[in-house]
């Protein structure tokens, strides 16, 4: 079986810069990892795969040293990454980015399954893995926690709710995002750290996918950003300590104080 | 400092980092205070191709050397010296059949523990037979196509554990030393088992096991280059692996001293961090000093080693003297950087301490390899002469 996975380069700290006059996150300087949800979409691929056989793939969107980081997922079992980098991709919001990436899958081609992590820790929008599915018109199953069965033409899959899970049956191909509690993603091998240094990296532009420029990119986004900013948090507490019947007394106390609340 | 490593021992080394940061640390305390055997670890270790780094390409491994073995014991026992042994034991189980073993036997055992499938052990050491290893009573009868093994081996590192022994025996006690033989036994070996398993200060997560032998029968082409020739498979192989056992000092010292760091930033007396004091930044100045002047030492040594050198004897006894009696002040002073906390089990450094004590004693004692250092010094004056 053949799968598809998609994974994000996002910075790799918490202290996220991002440039203001466009909105978007710089990326450039920070030091840049793979978006750990799409870890475990990694390590579903490679399984699937060793599984039933056939290819694991992966694909991201990004700038070019993306390539590099490309190379961990080669470390760990994935046979082929394939890179789509283009000035016409920059800017892309998440409708963009699934219209891209959706291009260069059909590009790819013969594929059974195509895997996503949940959301991406910098945008944490959650849209492209659905919005993907959309674009290569093919169902889809948000956060997967344990596939029960794949073979040919089928999965069936646990889909994660608040409340416990929902078995999910979908023909294939489809599109799955994963949650982490799918898997244990393995560390890489030596084996798999040769292969990955000696690997080429297959870059592709929004020509090589035949993808139309106007919707990609900032072009191809709707999105938009109106301000960013770090939420302040300079909330003053004050604990109020005492036997629970002072605590009491010292709350309506201040409640009243503060006109919260009126004695009739 | 930059000690200039070709890529793949940076990628070796940095790999075994990752595996002691992500997947040792967080179980080294646990299997210290239970006396765990890390098989979960083996297992990372296995998937990792680690255990293959110092075996020679045609039977499975990388094709690297003791440097290459040396850097995963390094970081490895950075955040346990007890699980790295797991690893460290079988490399000292394993060289003899490197170093002596015949096509078939390297064929047959090799690529199994170049896989991490199988772990090694090394059994020399008797009861009445530790610095003194001439003193050995186990013996191996030849037997028609057999040789019949009878005696005890006492704290042998992965005792147990370990499905391959590389073991030492008298085949000719008229000839002492010289009547010994190397034997590899398997475990499973009618006549085999294993007996105490020893209660330790440190090292906690290896297993030491006596290896008993009642008339265990094991083929002929089990035995390692000639008959009389074991002594010498014992002595070459502990020349080439003492690097080893000094990688191993070398990362808990290491460990102790990133556990300090970190500590003295972060406790504060007299309102500031005790890193401010001078008494306690000397110390770690000291501490600092000490591990790079060891990894200088191992690193070259191992490169001595791998390069092909003659005489090795020495430099092998330099090397683990050196590291394992940095490791053993390190630690001790790591303690007392952190003073209270330093002695609680909570933290990681009273286990280190306790780990690196056995640095100074396996392997030869520091005293024995001290003697061999002089022995070698005092040879190389009559030959000027
Ligand atoms: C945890 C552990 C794991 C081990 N693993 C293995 C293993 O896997 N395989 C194996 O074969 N062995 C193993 N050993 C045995 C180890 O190598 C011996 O303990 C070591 O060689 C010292 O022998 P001994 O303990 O009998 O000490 P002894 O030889 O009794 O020495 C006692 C003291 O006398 C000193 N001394 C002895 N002779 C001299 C001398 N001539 N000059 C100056 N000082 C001297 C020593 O330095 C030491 O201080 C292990 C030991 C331990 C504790």
């Amino acid at each position: 079986m053949n799968v598809i996975v998609c994974v994000k380069q996002v910075p790799g700290t918490n202290e996220v810069k991002m440039n203001k006059e466009t909105n978007t996150i710089i990326r450039e300087g920070a030091e840049a990892i793979i978006n750990p949800f799409d870890t475990y979409a990694v390590e579903e691929g490679v399984r699937i795969k060793e599984q039933t056989g056939g290819k694991a793939t992966v694909i991201s969107m990004g700038i070019p040293s993306v390539a590099e980081l490309l190379r961990q997922t080669i470390a760990v079992g994935i046979d082929e990454a394939v890179l789509l980098s283009d000035r016409a991709f920059a800017g892309s919001d998440s409708l963009a980015t699934s219209y891209a990436l959706s291009k260069g899958i059909n590009k790819i081609g013969d594929f059974d399954l195509v895997i996503c992590g949940k959301q991406a820790m910098d945008g944490d929008t959650a849209q492209v893995g659905p919005g993907l599915a959309e674009k290569l018109g093919i169902p889809h199953t948000t956060y997967v926690r344990k596939i029960e069965e794949i073979r040919k033409g089928y999965i069936r899959c646990q889909r994660m709710t608040e409340d416990g899970y929902e078995v999910i049956e979908m023909p294939l191909p489809a599109v799955i995002t994963v949650v982490k509690e799918i898997n244990e993603p393995r560390l890489p091998s030596l084996k798999g750290m040769m292969k990955a240094k000696k690997a080429e990296i297959r870059i592709m532009t929004a020509d090589d996918i035949g993808a139309d420029k106007d919707l990609c990119g900032l072009k191809g986004s709707p999105t938009q950003v109106v301000e960013t900013f770090v939420p302040v948090h300079d909330v003053n507490s004050e604990m109020i300590e005492g036997t629970p019947g002072e605590q009491v007394k010292r709350l309506a106390e201040k409640l009243l104080s503060m006109k919260f609340m009126t004695v009739k | 400092m930059n000690y200039f490593l070709t890529e793949e021992q940076q990628m070796i080394k940095d790999l075994a980092a990752k595996i002691a940061d992500e997947k040792i640390k967080p179980v080294a305390l646990k299997y210290d205070e239970e006396g765990i055997f890390p098989r979960d670890i083996v297992k990372v270790l296995a998937d990792s191709d680690l255990f293959g780094v110092y075996i020679p390409e045609e039977y499975g491994g990388f094709g690297g050397g003791i440097f290459e073995m040396a850097l995963v014991v390094e970081e490895l026992s950075r955040a346990c010296g007890g699980i790295a042994l797991a690893y460290a034991g079988t490399g000292l189980g394993t060289y003899p059949i490197i170093l002596f073993g015949t096509e078939e036997q390297k064929a047959k055992y090799l690529p199994d523990i170049a896989q991490g499938k199988k772990l090694a052990a090394f059994g020399l050491t008797e009861a009445n037979a530790g610095s003194d290893a001439a003193g050995i009573q186990t013996t191996a009868k030849a037997d028609g196509d057999e040789y019949i093994l009878n005696g005890t081996k006492q704290w042998i590192t992965n005792g147990g554990e370990a499905e391959v022994y590389t073991v030492i025996a008298c085949t000719d006690r008229s000839k002492g030393a010289r009547g010994f033989s190397a034997f590899i036994v398997e475990k499973g070996t009618p006549g085999f088992s294993f007996g105490k398993k020893e209660n330790k200060m440190g090292i906690r997560a290896s297993v030491t096991s006596e290896l008993v032998f009642e008339d265990c029968r094991i083929p002929r082409e089990n035995l390692l280059a000639r008959e009389g020739m074991g002594f010498l498979v014992a002595m070459k192989t502990l020349d080439r692996t003492r690097p080893g056992v000094a990688s191993q000092a070398l990362g808990i010292a290491q460990g102790a001293f990133d556990e300090a760091l970190k500590y003295s930033g972060e406790r504060v007396q007299f309102d500031k961090p005790i890193s401010s004091f001078q008494a306690i930044q000397h110390m770690l100045a000291d501490m600092a000093i000490q591990i790079e002047a060891a990894r200088c030492l191992v690193y070259q040594t191992c490169r001595h080693i791998d390069g092909g050198a003659k005489s090795i004897s020495k430099e092998s006894a330099i090397s683990k003297v050196f590291a394992s009696d940095t490791a053993m002040k390190v630690t001790v002073d790591a303690v007392q950087v952190m003073g209270g906390y330093g002695y609680m089990k909570e933290y990681p450094v009273e286990k280190m301490m306790r780990d690196a004590k056995i640095t100074q004693i396996y392997e030869g004692t520091n005293q024995i390899q001290r003697n061999v250092i002089a022995l070698e010094l005092i040879k190389s004056q009559k030959v000027s002469k």
